[in-house]
């Protein structure tokens, strides 16, 4: 990942005296009664790559929308580098938006499209022509300066559109769904392109996206939302490693959740989840208390899979194996147990020659260390 | 290629025969050398020089041109402005009502349409001339406007004025820079739908035409009820012919547009 290596250096939201970039206080934005965003606040600090994840219509985009300018909050404020920013139009703010449509100029060639905001700030045409070139240098796209956006592939256009929200060197650049039409291939080359970019130019980005995958990969931070609520603002590591409730862990990655209740806390949280078994063993989350139900959480990668019954570990249980998937990298065991529920484990294909250990039907123990597993609030 | 049946033929044989027979008539009396209008009198081009030696004739389709030409720009501006305001403006108060209101001319009978015009003038004490000709045409044509341009602007992509503006365009320069480039075509139509209507309109002219400026639709109708002299078979010939090289060269240039595009887009494919 990432932003795990960086961490420790790049960390603003831990220093007190840091300033951010963007503030957002207390903002909601509703359309006649539907509200789309509810009384968000949030600190986006300079040179951060901020990402944007959650379901379908939960008010990503007007988020993103209303940090352009294109829309007002209905309540709250939102400041960009100290300037309060509700009156000020999206033509004033030192603020770009990469479309998700991409919304280049059909009739301009790619180079007039890169050049259309430089030429608004009235630069003469030297300085005009060299940033261009330099913006056509850098996402490559030098040999077709001159083509119009209907002559040019797919995943050049979206680099013509980065280009052109790039060219004027913005405090903040927003990207609503940059990657979304690319193949898995050049979406990868793609956001290493865009963290090298991050890095040469020290824009802070606000990215939105669907693909999770992309988030860990590109994020200083990542926010979850859900129904115009910030449910975590992390680091991907703490999202994926801490989530701080049941939806985080849902939504972020593959998760094995059991149902049942807390019957004691302490360093460790330990809960009943099944009549005469023990109490499975995992790390507690926020706001937890002694009886209350809860949710076990374990990732399939933390599980081991085994067909003596493992004697190192407390949190063990056997199941029979319903589906095995072979995924290349990995293979996946879903196992059924004689409680209820199926675990989806996740081992590792490290020799090339498959061994043939388990196979449908086997009976098979699965564990996992106390540390493993989370125990989070209903 | 499909073959037609005889079916075809004949149906497109028999339309063809409706629309055009009669201004084959036309055309061909135009030639004529007799007086009378019904009796061929053999071939002879004198009533063109007629007509060019006809300077009320002239004047009229002098008048005409004017017009035309000063009408249908003014009702493109006005019709492009509604349009884009009733479309892309979004729900504001009043909406439903204002774009009610700039389609009825469309459904208004011409005769009322003049006469409420003809009553304006002379309310505020306005003489009828080319001028008062050319507010009423741009009254009725402008709507004409507002419906073409509106139908064009309806698929536009709202998020390219956005971009204009994220990218440092005022309002004013990301209509000027971005949404007029692109909805051209539909303006230039437009522009051209209003001056052909201005052209060939009579009874909105008549209401509105005073004694110094006669448009020629007005300037053939009162000749024809004297008679129809030869003359005006010329005039309507010469009309006809600048009509279908107008049309030729339009369908050409639109033609030519298409294929080039299609070319640019199979070399970049
Ligand atoms: N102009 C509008 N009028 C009314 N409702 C709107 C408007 N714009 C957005 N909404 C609603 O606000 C909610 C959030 O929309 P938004 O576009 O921000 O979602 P999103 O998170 O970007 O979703 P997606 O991932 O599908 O793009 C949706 O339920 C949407 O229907
Ligand atoms: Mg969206």
């Amino acid at each position: 990942m990432a932003a795990a290596g960086k961490e420790n250096v790049f960390a603003p939201w831990k220093d007190d005296a840091a300033v951010p970039l963007i503030r957002i206080d207390q903002v909601s934005k509703r359309f006649g009664d539907f509200t789309a965003i509810d009384k968000i606040s949030l600190n986006i600090y300079p040179q951060e790559f901020f990402a944007l994840l959650g379901p379908s219509g939960c008010g990503k985009t007007t988020l993103m929308r209303m940090l352009a300018g294109f829309e007002k909050p209905s309540g709250g404020v939102i400041s960009i580098d100290g300037q309060d920013m509700v009156t000020v139009p999206p033509n004033k703010r030192a603020v770009n938006m990469m479309f998700q449509s991409y919304a280049l100029f059909p009739h301009l060639s790619v180079w007039d499209n890169i050049a259309f905001g430089l030429r608004r700030d009235g630069l003469d045409k030297d300085r005009v022509a060299a940033r261009v070139e330099e913006m056509l240098k850098l996402v490559q796209l030098g040999q077709f300066a001159r083509r119009k956006p209907h002559q040019i592939s797919g995943g050049q256009r979206q680099r013509v559109a980065l280009a052109r929200s790039l060219a004027k060197a913005p405090k903040l650049l927003l990207l609503d769904e940059p990657l979304g039409a690319l193949d898995k291939k050049l979406r990868q080359e793609t956001q290493f392109e865009l963290m090298d970019i991050q890095e040469k130019t020290g824009t802070t980005f606000v990215i939105v996206t669907h693909d999770q995958e992309e988030a860990m990969t590109v994020a200083s931070r990542v926010a979850v939302m859900d129904q115009g609520k910030l449910i975590q603002v992390e680091t991907p590591q703490v999202i994926y490693e801490q989530p701080n409730s049941v939806y985080v862990a849902d939504f972020i990655g593959d998760v094995n959740l059991i149902p049942g209740s807390v019957s004691e806390l302490g360093g460790g949280a330990a809960l009943a989840w099944a009549e005469g078994k023990p109490p499975l063993l995992g790390q507690p989350g926020a706001s937890l208390a002694k009886g209350q139900n809860a949710t076990f959480a374990i990732r399939p990668e933390k599980i081991a899979i085994s067909a003596e019954e493992p004697q190192d570990r407390n949190n063990r249980v056997q199941g029979k194996i319903l589906e095995i998937g072979y995924l290349g990298n990995l293979s996946t065991y879903h196992v059924e147990l004689p409680e209820g529920p199926v675990i989806k484990c996740e081992v590792g294909n490290r020799s090339r020659v498959e061994r043939r250990d388990f196979t449908w039907e086997d009976e098979v123990w699965l564990s996992w260390s106390d540390t493993a597993g989370l125990v989070l609030a209903r | 290629m499909t073959r037609l049946t005889t079916f075809n033929i004949v149906s497109l044989t028999l339309g063809f025969a409706f629309l055009y027979i009669p201004m084959l008539i036309l055309v061909i009396y135009s030639f004529n050398a007799s007086q009378l209008v019904t009796v061929w009198g053999g071939f002879s081009t004198k009533w063109y020089g007629e007509l060019l030696r006809n300077e009320a004739m002239i004047d009229a389709a002098w008048v005409t041109m004017k017009v035309a030409f000063f009408s249908s720009t003014l009702a493109t501006v006005l019709g492009t402005m509604a349009a884009y305001v009733l479309v892309r403006r979004g729900r504001f108060y009043g909406r439903t009502l204002f774009s009610g209101m700039i389609y009825a001319p469309l459904v208004m009978p011409e005769v009322i349409t003049g006469l409420s015009l003809l009553l304006l003038f002379i309310a505020i004490g306005l003489d009828r001339g080319v001028l008062t000709i050319v507010l009423a045409h741009t009254t009725f044509s402008m709507c004409y406007v507002s419906v073409v341009v509106s139908s064009r602007l309806v698929s536009f992509d709202d998020s390219l004025e956005e971009a204009a503006l994220d990218l440092g365009a005022s309002p004013f320069e990301a209509f000027r820079l971005v949404t007029l480039p692109i909805i051209a075509p539909a303006v230039i139509s437009g522009w051209l739908l209003a001056f052909t209507l201005s052209l060939d309109d009579l009874v909105i002219a008549s209401f509105t035409a005073g004694p110094s400026a006669t448009t020629l639709p007005i300037k053939i109708f009162s000749s024809v009820r004297l008679g129809v002299s030869p003359e005006i078979n010329a005039l309507s010939t010469i009309i006809i012919a600048i009509v279908t090289v107008g049309v030729l060269t339009a369908s050409i240039v639109s033609k030519r547009q298409i294929t080039r595009r299609l070319r640019e887009e199979a070399q970049a494919g």
